[in-house]
């Protein structure tokens, strides 16, 4: 009984240390099993890839990736130097940047615009665009790519950037326009009605009031939308109609694989360059990427 | 060429900027002159219009076409009725991309809830919590391109006698002695396998949803529970669980969408062979190598279908949510 007291009054004076005890104490034994197995999971696959990567070719063959640490020294950067000579995978590395920065740029520009008349403006038909939206928010694309791509088709723009900004711009707003009307309908009212008293036009309330105050929210979209389109598949492969002077590294990462026989050791290299500056983007700006999550999505 | 791509880059960041600037200035300016009335009534569209004019032309419009091509001929020249329907739901292919679809929606949305709690609840209780949800964050940012990739490695096979160069044969094998598995190619397991690696793209964003809504509990209902002497199995059941029920809708419906919508880890891994297929591969094959758009329109329109539920759902939450602010 004492000890029973003695252990809810130490729960009650520290809490947390109650819970977060560093002992490894043998109760705790399935938890830290359960969470490093989990967390195993979650990493061997990187690491394997990582590590492959930087084989030479007839030990990934021949042995799995872990038997590379038995040897060390047995590693080389040729499978970097091939992917980057064969199958224009330099090239694709800058035409997914010419797809996806000004992609990025022009759903963040016109989103925003868009966000701020829905979240700051009184007009008719207001309530009923924002339910179109919410509505398209969760549209499977699948079902537009029929007739989008017959109609691009007509209007020559398969197989251009054009044509892809356009497609991911239509993709993107949706969520976009959704996740800045959040924010922008959470900002102090008062700001920008002083502002309107005084005779400003929208236009300045929004270059000058809005869009500095928004610059998290801004930045949030934008790692989504610069990560999104950079991993899109399928759009890419639909409306650039598999020309490899024009595909992104997506598409020329998945003709590696199709075409598995030749360059099947290189398409670790392929798939690891494909994935640094994603990597790279979401690492730097990690907490504005949670941050956007949370509003686009945890607020439903 | 690359150098063409940079400027390019370049150029199309300038031309937004600037056309983006100029069409919102000189449009506002244009609406001063009008009568207040009317520069009120029309100023709101004037920002909305360009979003609202592409979200017609690339979403709207297309998937209102594709309900009527849905019931039209393959070449669009006659109306079919349901035939396109009958059809691709009679095509075994079509059963089996149907049944994969099940699956996925079944085994994804809830296995993103288990482990995404599970790690979100776990990892507040350990000192390497944050590393751990680092980890599973991680994979979020990799194209299924990429995740493709990976798990081709992991899955992969060789025959009983060789060395397993695939991971999870390696450890099969020496942990179980037992034959290697053809994980991606024998058809008790491939569906299995590919939604494992999606689960694996997508668990770090149920962690964050998660975390984040954990971390809005107030630390006195634990204390208080506790005070009771509630074992953390029950604070867990009786106090943590009842005020995530909301976060946990968010996360299994946003994975179903995801479910639904899944390609590019199925295009990759196995092109929808081995019995592999979702509604998307079907629709793809037939937008592009049946060229039958009658039966592509078809297919995504039963997909569409499928997320109904799901859209009536979200449009109430906003809608409640609206009338509550």
């Amino acid at each position: 009984m004492a000890a029973h007291v003695e252990d809810v009054a130490s729960r009650v004076v520290q809490p947390t240390t109650a819970v977060h005890t560093g002992r490894l104490h043998p109760r705790r034994l399935p938890l830290h099993l359960t969470v490093v197995g989990i967390t195993a999971i979650w990493l061997i696959p990187l690491v394997g890839l990582f590590v492959s990567s930087f084989r030479p070719t007839p030990a990934v063959l021949s042995t799995g990736w872990w038997h590379s640490f038995a040897l060390p020294g047995d590693y080389t950067i040729a499978n970097y130097s091939a992917v980057l000579e064969r199958n224009n995978m330099l090239l694709s590395l800058f035409n997914s940047f010419a797809i996806v920065v000004p992609a990025t740029l022009l759903t963040v520009v016109v989103s925003s615009a868009a966000a701020y008349a829905l979240a700051c403006m009184q007009f008719k038909l207001r309530s009923g665009v924002l339910l179109v939206i919410v509505t398209l928010l969760i549209v499977p694309v699948q079902i537009t790519l029929v007739p989008l791509l017959r109609i691009f088709n007509s209007l020559d723009l398969t197989g251009s950037f054009l044509g892809l900004w356009l497609v991911h711009l239509g993709y993107g707003l949706p969520f976009a326009i959704y996740l800045l009307h959040n924010f922008f309908a959470a900002l102090p009212r008062e700001l920008f009605e002083a502002a309107e008293m005084d005779g400003a036009r929208r236009s300045q309330i929004f270059f000058s009031i809005v869009l500095p105050l928004s610059r998290p929210a801004l930045a949030s979209l934008a790692i989504f939308e610069f990560v999104w389109t950079w991993n899109d598949l399928l759009t890419a492969l639909i409306f650039l109609g598999g020309f490899s002077d024009v595909a992104p590294m997506t598409v020329a990462v998945s003709q590696l694989v199709a075409s598995r026989g030749n360059g099947w050791e290189i398409l670790t290299s392929a798939a690891m360059l494909s994935m640094v500056v994603p990597m790279v983007v979401f690492l730097a700006m990690q907490k504005h990427f949670v941050r956007g999550m949370l509003a686009g999505f945890a607020k439903g | 060429m690359i150098a063409d791509r940079t400027t390019l880059t370049v150029a199309a960041v300038a031309v937004i900027l600037v056309i983006g600037v100029g069409y919102l200035k000189l449009g506002d300016g244009v609406l001063a002159r009008l009568a207040p009335a009317w520069n009120r009534k029309l100023v709101p569209w004037l920002f909305l219009a360009p979003a609202a004019a592409a979200m017609a032309l690339t979403l709207v419009f297309p998937a209102l076409l594709t309900v009527v091509l849905s019931f039209l001929s393959s070449d669009a020249s006659r109306f079919v009725g349901f035939k396109n329907y009958t059809d691709t739901l009679t095509d075994p292919v079509t059963q089996i991309a149907l049944r994969n679809t099940v699956l996925w929606v079944l085994l994804l949305p809830s296995m993103a809830v288990l482990i995404g709690l599970a790690i979100a609840v776990l990892a507040e209780r350990v000192a390497y919590g944050g590393l751990v949800k680092a980890a599973l964050f991680l994979p979020i940012a990799i194209s299924a391109v990429a995740a493709g990739v990976i798990w081709t490695f992991m899955y992969d096979y060789q025959p009983p006698m060789a060395t397993q160069t695939g991971t999870l044969n390696a450890i099969l094998t020496m942990l179980s002695g037992r034959e290697p598995v053809a994980w991606i190619v024998d058809e008790a397991t491939n569906n299995y396998a590919l939604i494992a690696a999606t689960l694996w793209t997508q668990a770090g964003f149920a962690v964050v949803i998660f975390a984040a809504a954990l971390r809005g509990i107030p630390e006195e209902l634990h204390e208080a529970a506790r005070l009771d002497g509630a074992s953390e199995w029950k604070l867990f059941r009786y106090v943590t669980f009842p005020v995530l029920v909301p976060t946990v809708v968010v996360v299994a419906t946003t994975m179903t969408v995801v479910a639904l919508k899944a390609f590019d880890i199925v295009y990759v891994m196995t092109n929808g062979t081995y019995g592999t297929d979702v509604l998307s591969t079907v629709m793809y094959r037939e937008l592009f190598t049946a060229k039958d758009n009658g039966v592509a329109g078809a297919v995504s329109t039963i997909l569409m279908i499928a997320v109904v539920p799901i859209m009536v759902f979200n449009v109430r939450q906003f809608r409640r949510h609206s009338r509550e602010s």
